[in-house]
């Protein structure tokens, strides 16, 4: 009873008028983001992030889970409609939705998607309400060799779960790191990697390897590669739902929130792994088992309704513990930093109105969401036909506005520049960008608590596992380390 | 195929060219060895572990990917480069285009300081959407005059955000 209590205070947070507005400019924004190519939504919270700096915590928090959540609705219009998802979460919505927008049932195929995501986040949002005060409450003792094992957790799982080549992946985590360690040393003022320029001392700053990292480098990626005939997006009518549709999706809307839910909270990637397995639980189930591939409505309704509740799990973990399982929970985290507030169990003791204002805000905003799809997906689906150098071109220049406001210096523009051709860099050879941002932003915080660990229990390495939490927590890595040679073995025994 | 075939060591490169990628993960991981290696811990060092110690894991790491990197490039291994809405991997890369936007991204960090922000903005958001292939000579510059002009009014004076006026602004 004691969360429902908080979560009234949490729409009494919600509900005033300024934060409905930033609630509503968030969804606006995450669903042109979702939309339109090329921005995700790591992106565009990213090159939020100074646009924020004079705004008070709770109303930007609202804004950025709107990003996100919205992101997730606008995304499924351009893979239903397109058939190029450019977001992993979105790219099994093309699976069946675009055959379905191609044989005339777009309409049908966008409802489905939307009251997918409608239903996935409410009860991924109410799970949210259930579980988050009780994970908090549960870690709340949680000391220093425990957050370091759950920073090696999240290390180890966004190397070796994403992608298709660990060794890239941690490459990746390396460059990161390598970034996290310019700057004076927090524990003892020392230099590191600053080659005596004072630019250098204060750090590289989050904000301008985000930016640079999603923005620039994704630009200048896209640049050399630029689509020149774009594909033409199928004109569709009002989304709508028949009784016999209703009674196809109903049961895959309501299966899916509990496969993305656990995979959002875990950190194996996001929505990518869950719609995938939701895709595949509904083709198992389905009476319509011919029509997948050409167009079964299951297979959309699931799997969309389980990407929006994996949003929500991913904020379990990055509310309670400070651990971001997604690109957008990472750059998320960096905000936290940015006004001084640390993510983790006593974020519900410290800043109760934040919390539940935010959580109460997302079941606000996803009403909002819902009115905004369901009637205006074709006005929505127009912003397809902006042109690409306008569009490019603008991302450049809010990147170089977002690097310019941290600290006015024009430097920082440079800096920004090296980060962003980094970035092409990686994309170019496929190294992925995730293990980087989240190195750079949890690899400076995990040095400290390894260090306050070690310090405590005198430099005995038995320090960083003297607590069965911490224990367990690197158990799960060693089996996520383990989980390629245990298959072989599998394979090896069954031949 | 009107151009000669390139001779056997240079596409042999060309197909090997992600170790290069290698290369920079080693020089990066000797830099930060280095830097670790040379640092002058004796008076800072408190607790067990100063320092040194994550640099040193870190540099170490970088150095044993590299290698591993290279193993696998050797093998056959390749990096999967990114996929995107509008992202043709058909088509071969486009490097003038990089090579301008970074020139023209670089101007304008030369440029902020002196001319002010909404003029260099707009020649950044000009020349970016010129060289992206954007021919409208009547309506680019109006866009990115516009958007320059916009954006400078809502980060200096309703965000709170300072951006340098320039020149322009101390006229107007």
């Amino acid at each position: 009873m004691d969360s429902l209590n908080s979560l009234i205070d949490g729409f009494g947070t919600a509900l005033t008028p300024v934060n409905l507005l930033w609630a509503a400019l968030g969804v606006l924004l995450g669903t042109a983001i979702g939309v339109l190519p090329g921005i995700g939504p790591a992106m565009a919270v990213a090159l939020l992030l100074p646009v924020t700096y004079g705004l008070e915590p709770t109303g930007a928090f609202i804004m950025f889970a709107g990003i996100y959540y919205g992101a997730m609705f606008g995304g499924s219009t351009t893979s239903i409609l397109l058939n190029t998802p450019g977001e992993s979460a979105a790219v099994v919505a093309a699976i069946e939705g675009n055959p379905m927008a191609k044989a005339g049932r777009g309409a049908q195929a966008l409802a489905a998607a939307a009251i997918g995501h409608f239903t996935g986040g409410m009860i991924g949002t109410i799970l949210l309400v259930v579980l988050a005060p009780t994970v908090a409450s549960l870690a709340v003792d949680i000391g220093a060799p425990d957050y370091f094992a759950i920073m090696v957790l999240a290390f180890i799982a966004v190397t070796s779960v994403l992608g298709s080549s660990r060794i890239r992946g941690l490459a990746s985590l390396l460059i990161g790191l390598t970034i996290g360690l310019v700057g004076l040393d927090a524990m003892t003022g020392q230099q590191r990697l600053t080659f005596g320029s004072l630019q250098l001392a204060d750090g590289i700053d989050v904000v301008i390897v985000a930016v640079g990292l999603f923005a620039i480098g994704e630009a200048l990626w896209v640049a050399a590669h630029l689509r020149r005939s774009s594909e033409r997006p199928i004109p569709v009518g009002l989304p709508w739902l028949g009784r016999a549709d209703v009674r196809r999706t109903w049961k895959p809307w309501l299966r899916g929130p509990f496969i993305g839910f656990p995979f959002g909270a875990v950190p194996a990637g996001g929505a990518e792994i869950p719609t995938f397995l939701s895709y595949v639980t509904e083709k198992r189930l389905s009476k319509h088992r011919d029509e997948f591939g050409k167009g079964a409505i299951e297979g959309v309704a699931g799997p969309e309704s389980a990407a929006s509740a994996s949003a929500a799990g991913t904020l379990v973990s990055m509310l309670t513990l400070g651990l971001p399982t997604t690109a957008v929970a990472a750059v998320m985290l960096a905000a936290f930093q940015q006004y001084g507030i640390q993510p983790g169990p006593l974020l519900f003791e410290r800043e109760p109105e934040l919390v539940w204002g935010l959580i109460a805000s997302l079941f606000v905003g996803m009403v909002l969401l819902l009115a905004l799809n369901l009637p205006l997906a074709p006005l929505w689906a127009k912003l397809l036909k902006i042109p690409r150098p306008y569009l490019y071109a603008g991302i450049l220049f809010f990147a170089a506005v977002g690097a310019y406001a941290v600290g006015g210096e024009a430097v920082d523009l440079v800096i920004l520049l090296v980060i962003g051709l980094i970035g092409f860099g990686m994309r170019r050879y496929g190294l992925p960008v995730l293990p980087a941002i989240i190195a750079v932003i949890l690899g400076p915080a995990a040095e400290q608590q390894l260090r306050r660990a070690l310090q405590i229990s005198d430099g005995s390495v038995t320090g960083l596992v003297n607590t069965p939490f911490s224990v367990s927590v690197y158990a799960i890595v060693l089996l996520i380390l383990a989980w390629p040679l245990v298959r072989k073995l599998v394979v090896r025994l069954r031949s | 195929m009107t151009a000669p075939p390139p001779a056997p060591t240079r596409s042999w490169l060309r197909e090997h060219s992600e170790l290069g990628v290698c290369v920079l993960l080693f020089v990066l991981g000797v830099l930060v060895l280095t830097d670790a290696l040379t640092m002058d811990v004796d008076l800072t060092q408190r607790g067990p572990v100063g320092p040194r110690t994550v640099p040193v894991v870190v540099g170490a790491g970088l150095l044993v990917v590299a290698v591993l990197l290279a193993v696998d490039v050797l093998r056959g291994g390749r990096g999967e480069a990114e996929a995107g809405e509008d992202v043709d991997l058909a088509e071969p890369a486009d490097r003038r285009t990089v090579a301008l936007l970074t020139g023209v991204f670089l101007a304008f960090a030369v440029l902020i300081d002196p001319l002010g922000f909404p003029i260099a903005g707009a020649l950044l958001f000009w020349g970016s959407a010129h060289a992206l292939g954007s021919r409208h000579h009547d309506r680019d510059p109006l866009i990115a005059a516009g958007l320059s002009f916009v954006t400078y009014f809502v980060f200096d004076h309703l965000l709170g955000v300072p951006l340098p006026g320039g020149p322009l602004m101390g006229v107007l």
